[in-house]
């Protein structure tokens, strides 16, 4: 039988720091929940609204994965590596940051606001070069499926990160019943309401809950609406 | 009131002055930043310490001798791990570790 921890999203921490809304599933900058630190290597995931022309500037990160996924808008990132990326919708973007790196992230219009997804993962290897990856992922999308879209290999189709970590997207329609293994059994899986509402091994959730899974070897999804759906298998010993 | 003094060890010199920026940042929180487990004893046998925060740059050997020599020292001082770089983890580490003890 798995073990679960449900995050409702309105349990979530609420960061408003005017041109930054931030709602924190777990423990992050001045909130501290001894109950909600982190989900095995998963430690955070920010559901991030900037408003138009304003952003992070610059500042350090090291020894952590750092995944941004755009779901409106557009985020103009920049590093001290020389990259200089924008993430739209669809991309999915990885920064290791390992012996550190300095980046600064900005709304690129003035407009409109940008939303992302800020997820940090603790690596499975520490002071590694410092590593910068972006993907457009929509263009792989299927109807009904779940996408690879990050995992710990090098292949072409996703992303990858340092840490035995899969991460999955899909979009679906109202109905939709299908059986998700996990990769790795000692893993948990932590699934991220994007939009619409859906059932997991018969949960009911609503959009920007996130249900965490572990001891299980898959989960059996059933949506109710049209959903938009991250699954997230990460260690939960790392 | 007695602020909870904080050591952080740290080769990094630019993540080593955000961390120390935003210890500095809480009214109840002080920072006193060294860039090697040298300076780290002697400033631990200097002054008095409520946590220190190992960060980005000792190899992993000197992290964990420099953790078993503070301990050896203080066997009750809390010592954490930090990285991330930013403000994001370093709250929750240091309230943890310090509730914990």
């Amino acid at each position: 039988m798995a073990q679960t921890i449900l995050h409702k999203a309105n349990t979530r921490n609420i960061a408003d720091h005017g041109w930054l809304k931030s709602f924190q599933t777990f423990s992050f900058g001045m909130n501290y929940d001894p109950d909600r630190v982190q989900f095995g290597a998963l430690r955070v995931l920010n559901d991030d609204i900037v408003d138009g022309g304003k952003g992070f500037g610059e500042h350090p990160h090291d020894n952590m994965e750092i995944i941004s996924i755009s779901l409106e808008g557009s985020l103009q990132h920049e590093d001290s590596m020389q990259n200089v990326a924008i993430i739209e919708p669809g991309e999915i973007q990885v920064m290791s940051a390992g012996t550190g790196i300095y980046h600064q992230e900005f709304n690129k219009n003035s407009d409109q606001p940008v939303k992302f997804l800020q997820i940090w993962l603790f690596p499975n290897q520490r002071n590694v070069s410092p590593r910068y990856q972006q993907k457009r992922y929509d263009t792989l999308l299927k109807p009904n499926e779940f996408t690879q879209i990050l995992s710990p290999e090098k292949d072409a189709s996703s992303v990858w990160i340092y840490q035995d970590a899969w991460f999955n997207i899909g979009k679906f329609e109202a109905g939709v019943k299908l059986t998700h293994p996990l990769k790795n059994k000692d893993n948990g899986i932590y699934v991220f309401v994007i939009k619409g509402s859906l059932k997991i091994n018969g949960q009911e959730l609503e959009e920007r809950d996130g249900y965490g899974l572990w001891e299980t070897e898959s989960i059996e999804v059933e949506t109710l609406t049209t959903a938009e759906i991250l699954l997230m298998e990460v260690p939960m010993n790392y | 009131m007695k602020k909870i003094q904080i050591l952080l060890v740290c080769c990094h010199p630019e993540i080593s002055a955000t961390i120390i920026r935003l210890i500095d940042k809480v009214e109840e929180m002080a920072g006193t930043a060294v860039s090697s487990p040298e300076e780290a004893m002697i400033s631990f046998a200097s002054r008095s310490y409520d946590l220190v925060l190992i960060g980005a740059g000792l190899a992993p050997e000197a992290e964990s001798q420099l953790e078993a020599e503070l301990k050896k020292r203080q066997p009750g001082i809390p010592v954490v791990y930090h990285f991330g770089g930013g403000s994001g983890l370093l709250y929750t580490e240091i309230r943890r570790a310090l509730n914990r003890n």
